[in-house]
C-alpha cells in the first residue's frame, strides 16, 4: 500500500476508535437514564427514587392480578424472580397484558413500597408461535404439573 | 488484487458491470420478495398472543435490517473515499443515503403501527427506538451535507467523515436491547442460535429480507448509474453512450 494511503488509513482508524471510546463512555455514564425502567430488585434495594415519576418493568406474577369489580382499578405484582413490587393502576390495560407476560408501568413509588402507575405498557418477548403450538405446550406443562408435585403454582395462593 | 480494486474505481467500468447485474438483481429480488411477502402476509400461521398484527414483522424486520446494512456499506465506502480518494465510493454514498433514509422511516413507521396494539403506545423513548431515530437523522444529515457543498471533492470528504462518525450508532442499535432495559424485545433472529419462531414464520421472513437486499442492490445500481452519467457528462464515453442510445 502507498505510504500516504497508509497514513490516511491510520488517521481514519484513530478517528473511529476515538469516537467509539467517547460515545462508549458517555452512554456508560448515562446508563441509568438510558435504561427505560427499574427492575423490582433495584426497587427493593432502594435504587429507585421515591415520589418521582419512574418506570418499573418485569413479569406479571402468576395469580397476582386482582381486579376491583366496581371500577377499573387493578392490582398486580411485578417480579423479576428475585423480588417483586406491588403495582396499582386505574385504567384500560393493553390487550397483551396477562399473568406471566412482561409489562412496563410508569408511575410513582409511594412511601409504603407500592407503585402507583398511570400508564401500563405490555412488553412482548422475542418468541413467536402459532396458537396450536402454544396450546400443545400448555397442555404438556399442565400434564407435568399433575404428574409431578400437585402443590404447583396454585398453592401459592 | 489491487488492480481489480482500482478497476472498480473506474466509473465507466462500473457502468457496464451494473448494466449486466441489474436484471438479475431486479428479477431475483422481486421473486423472493413477492414469495416472502405473500407467504408471510397470507399463509403463515397467526401468533398465539398477537394474532394477525404480528404480520407487520414481514415488512418491519427487512426494512430495519437493511436500514442498518446500508449504513454499514456507506461507512465502508466512506473509508475508501478518505483513504483511496475513489470517486465511485462517493457516488455510492450519495446515491444510497436517501434509500437508507426511506428504509429507516419505514422501519420506524411500521414499528409504531405495531407498537400501538401490542405495547399500548405508538412511541416510547427507549434505547432501541431512540437510536433508530438517530439513524434517520444521520441519513438526513448525510443528504443535507452532501447537497450543501458544491465542490465535489470537499463534499465527498465532509460526507465521508460524517458517515464515519455516525457508524458508532450501528452497534448501539444492535445491542441496545441487551445493554439496557428497553420496551423493544431482543432479536428473534440470531446468528448463533435457532430463531425463536417456527420455520413457517422465519422462512418467509428470511425470503423477504434477502429479496429486499437484492432489490436494494438493483436500485443502488440504477441510482449510481444516474449519478455517474451526471458527473461524467463531459467525458467522451458518456457522449458516445448517449449518441448510441439516440440512434
Amino acid at each position: 500500500m502507498h505510504p500516504t494511503r497508509k497514513k490516511r488509513l491510520t488517521i481514519v482508524l484513530f478517528l473511529l476508535a476515538g469516537i467509539a471510546i467517547a460515545v462508549g463512555l458517555t452512554t456508560y455514564a448515562l446508563r441509568q437514564n438510558i435504561n427505560l425502567f427499574y427492575d423490582p430488585s433495584q426497587i427493593a434495594a432502594g435504587d429507585a427514587p421515591q415520589d418521582v415519576r419512574i418506570r418499573a418493568g418485569g413479569m406479571v406474577e402468576e395469580g397476582s392480578v386482582q381486579r376491583d369489580p366496581e371500577s377499573l382499578k387493578v392490582e398486580f405484582r411485578v417480579t423479576d424472580f428475585n423480588s417483586s413490587v406491588l403495582v396499582e393502576y386505574t385504567g384500560i390495560l393493553p390487550d397483551l397484558f396477562a399473568e406471566g407476560q412482561g409489562v412496563v408501568a410508569m408511575g410513582r413509588l409511594n412511601g409504603n413500597g407500592r407503585f402507583v402507575a398511570d400508564q401500563v405498557l405490555a412488553k412482548h418477548d422475542e418468541n413467536y408461535m402459532p396458537p396450536e403450538v402454544a396450546e400443545a405446550l400448555e397442555k404438556a406443562s399442565a400434564g407435568v404439573h399433575k404428574a409431578g408435585d400437585s402443590s404447583g403454582s396454585e398453592s401459592a395462593y | 488484487m489491487w488492480q481489480f480494486f482500482h478497476k472498480l474505481g473506474s466509473p465507466k467500468w462500473f457502468f457496464g458491470i451494473a448494466n449486466r447485474l441489474m436484471p438479475w438483481l431486479l428479477w431475483g429480488g422481486a421473486a423472493l420478495l413477492f414469495a416472502g411477502l405473500i407467504w408471510g402476509l397470507a399463509f403463515a400461521p397467526q401468533d398465539y398472543l398477537q394474532g394477525n398484527s404480528y404480520r407487520i414483522i414481514f415488512i418491519h424486520v427487512p426494512s430495519a435490517f437493511l436500514a442498518q446494512s446500508v449504513y454499514i456499506m456507506m461507512a465502508v465506502a466512506a473509508v475508501v473515499t478518505l483513504v483511496w480518494r475513489m470517486k465511485l465510493a462517493d457516488v455510492f454514498v450519495k446515491s444510497v443515503a436517501p434509500v437508507g433514509a426511506v428504509l429507516t422511516f419505514l422501519a420506524l413507521f411500521t414499528g409504531a403501527v405495531w407498537g400501538k396494539p401490542t405495547w399500548g403506545t405508538w412511541w416510547i423513548w427507549d434505547a432501541r427506538l431512540t437510536s433508530m431515530l438517530i439513524l434517520l437523522f444521520l441519513y438526513f444529515g448525510v443528504i443535507a451535507l452532501g447537497a450543501a457543498i458544491s465542490d465535489e471533492k470537499s463534499s465527498a470528504r465532509a460526507v465521508a467523515v460524517l458517515v464515519l462518525v455516525g457508524v458508532v450508532n450501528i452497534p448501539i442499535i444492535k445491542y441496545s436491547v441487551e445493554w439496557w432495559n428497553t420496551l423493544h424485545q431482543p432479536a428473534t433472529f440470531k446468528l448463533t442460535e435457532k430463531p425463536s419462531m417456527p420455520a413457517e414464520m422465519w422462512v418467509p421472513l428470511l425470503l423477504s429480507v434477502l429479496g429486499l437486499y437484492l432489490i436494494f442492490g438493483w436500485f443502488a445500481c440504477l441510482r449510481m448509474q444516474t449519478e455517474i452519467l451526471i458527473r461524467e457528462r463531459r467525458t467522451r464515453w458518456v457522449k458516445e453512450l448517449v449518441l448510441a442510445g439516440r440512434s
